[in-house]
């Protein structure tokens, strides 16, 4: 047996042939934690280690007056959840969110395809302009959106009404309406979004071979047939894609009602972000913690249950 | 082609639905008070000013909210650029224990809603005395899991063969990341800097919560103040001061918009 001194190891290892695997992994493994470990680090502090603290947050009775004394606090079950589900403005919240998403994302999908079909296949020789246009609300900060809505949406001398009034329509003060509040928060939420499904739409319909169109046009399809039939099916991987990110997006709705309406009028508008969020205003930590994972919980169903429905089939 | 007039028609109609509400916001801002107040509205300003910009700068300090804007914007972005390209060559390309369930644990994050982090993150934050500072605005962005995905998807695309070469001719494990691989994810750091940048500038409801005084606001903060205070009704300020906000990200955008729509296409994702 020979001794083998710590530096020949290192030696040896250095000029081990890549055939040796487990000493090849150990060397990898060292640079792998080192490159991952500022964000490891970072990831633990500002995003896993928050939604730990939420959750456990979530059964206490924590308020903002706890902070400086968190021994205090004590365990309530799960009461806040309990407190949460039976508390009328988180059920109109519930409404509300749901309303946005049934109503919003059918639509936005829809206003995208569309508008990817006419750039694939109409509009071919200015498709750069077009696509840049449908685009631009995507990248503008809510805050601005808000501001220039506010005018196209004002009763009496908006963009809006104005162009109703051309054709004789006398249009309602559409964000203090109990009704119009929230079709108007959706048709902002359409034009404001439609342009990150419409890419991923397009980028879908490019990915489809000119032969099979040219196939359904030898066999006498129309083109709305050709669509639904061929291109429609074709589509389906992109179409659970953009259903599933553009409802995690709205089952979050916030920033519309949160600049434009601030949740009202009378509730009409508050989505269950908004009453999670004054739950924090209000300094009840732990009952908007508890809110926060009942949407998440929520969200978390719905995109199964969305994956299940459009993927078989 | 007697169908193609009409289908331009349509596309232009939708543009300009689309870009009404840009038009006379740019309009606007250049109009007087009174000319906004007007029934029915104008489009193009009668008396053209630029007193709304002027005011900017002396009724509201805008040129420091654009200072700040731009130091996070671009904080982040480095930060982001930096730490998921990192670890991203990690998850893609070295093998090390822990990398499946590490991968899995990030991705999930990705469905958990902002709000769920919210108030736990504003209590470490504000206890560890980083509200209404520089280090509380950025640090809870510096990394993203999307970033990750996103310089993992493109460090898989890439050959392992460069990685075995850099090995045979000696080089250690970090620096062919380093001068290897890392220069060939150009289009992706691209695209995600663009993102990123993009996102931050935008960001909204942080920044509110989190600067509390006034020479810490970044220009969403600033705008939204300043449309429900006691400039509520200088609408002209309104709209020059949305003209900032949205300007500098919409011509960055303009530029660089094959990456940010290349992007989108390849995560599907904001």
């Amino acid at each position: 047996m020979t001794v083998v001194t710590e530096s020949e190891t290192r030696a040896v290892r250095r000029s081990a042939p890549p055939g040796r695997p487990r000493r090849k992994v150990s060397r990898e493994a060292v640079a792998a934690w080192t490159l991952a470990l500022p964000f490891v680090v970072l990831f633990l502090a500002f995003t896993a280690g928050p939604v730990l603290g939420s959750l456990g947050m979530s059964f206490t009775d924590i308020k903002q007056r706890d902070l400086r004394t968190p021994f205090s606090v004590n365990g309530v079950g799960f009461g806040n959840y309990v407190k949460a589900l039976g508390d009328e403005t988180f059920r109109k919240a519930a409404f509300n969110t749901a309303y946005f998403v049934v109503i919003g994302v059918p639509l936005t999908l829809v206003v995208a395809l569309a508008a990817a079909v006419l750039l694939d296949r109409g509009v071919k020789r200015f498709q750069a302009l077009f696509k840049v246009g449908y685009y631009l609300p995507v990248v503008t900060s809510i805050v601005a959106i808000a501001v220039i809505w506010r005018f196209v949406l004002s009763p009496d001398n908006g963009l809006l009404n104005t162009v109703l009034g051309w054709v004789g329509i006398d249009g309602p003060n559409w964000l203090a309406s109990k009704t119009w509040a929230m079709p108007s928060l959706i048709a902002m939420a359409v034009w404001r979004n439609f342009g990150s499904a419409m890419i991923i739409f397009l980028a879908g319909l490019q990915g489809i071979p000119d032969s099979v169109e040219e196939a359904g046009q030898i066999d006498g399809a129309g083109s709305w047939q050709r669509f639904r039939y061929l291109i429609l099916p074709l589509l389906r991987p992109t179409v659970l894609f953009t259903s599933v990110t553009t409802g995690i997006g709205y089952l979050q709705f916030f920033e519309e009602p949160f600049v434009m309406t601030q949740g009202g009028p009378l509730d009409s508008t508050i989505s269950v972000s908004m009453a999670t969020y004054d739950q924090f205003g209000f300094g009840n930590y732990g009952l908007a913690t508890s809110m926060a994972y009942i949407l998440f919980v929520v969200i978390a169903v719905i995109t199964f249950i969305q994956f299940r429905l459009l993927r078989e089939k | 082609m007697r169908r193609t007039w009409w289908i331009y028609l349509i596309g232009v109609l939708g543009l300009i639905a689309v870009a009404a509400p840009f038009l006379w916001m740019v309009l606007g801002s250049f109009k007087t008070q009174g000319e906004l107040l007007r029934v029915p509205p104008t489009w193009w300003p009668q008396d053209a000013t630029t007193q709304n910009y002027g005011d900017l700068f002396s009724k509201a300090n805008f040129p420091r909210y654009f200072v700040n804007s731009t130091v996070v914007a671009l904080a982040v972005t480095a930060g982001n650029l930096v730490f998921c390209s990192m670890i991203g060559y990690a998850l893609a390309k070295l093998r090390f224990k822990g990398r499946n369930a590490l991968f899995v644990v990030v991705m999930a994050t990705l469905m958990i809603p902002g709000m769920v982090t919210f108030v736990p993150l504003f209590v470490l934050v504000t206890n560890a005395g980083l509200a209404n500072s520089y280090p509380g605005l950025i640090l809870p962005f510096l990394v993203s899991p999307f970033g990750v995905f996103l310089m993992r998807q493109f460090f898989l695309g890439l050959p392992d063969d460069l990685i075995d070469a850099g090995r045979v001719d000696g080089t250690s494990e970090l620096g062919i990341f380093a001068r290897i691989m890392l220069p060939l994810t150009k289009p992706a750091l691209a695209t995600l800097g663009i993102l990123t940048f993009l996102g931050s500038w935008n960001n909204f409801l942080w920044p509110l919560v989190i600067a509390q005084t006034e020479d810490k606001y970044t220009l969403p903060v600033a705008l939204a103040l300043y449309s429900t205070g006691q400039n509520a009704q200088n609408y002209g300020l309104l709209m020059a001061g949305a003209v900032v906000v949205v300007v500098p990200v919409l011509v960055m955008f303009l530029v660089f918009q094959r990456h940010v729509t290349k992007g989108i296409a390849i995560t599907g994702l904001k």
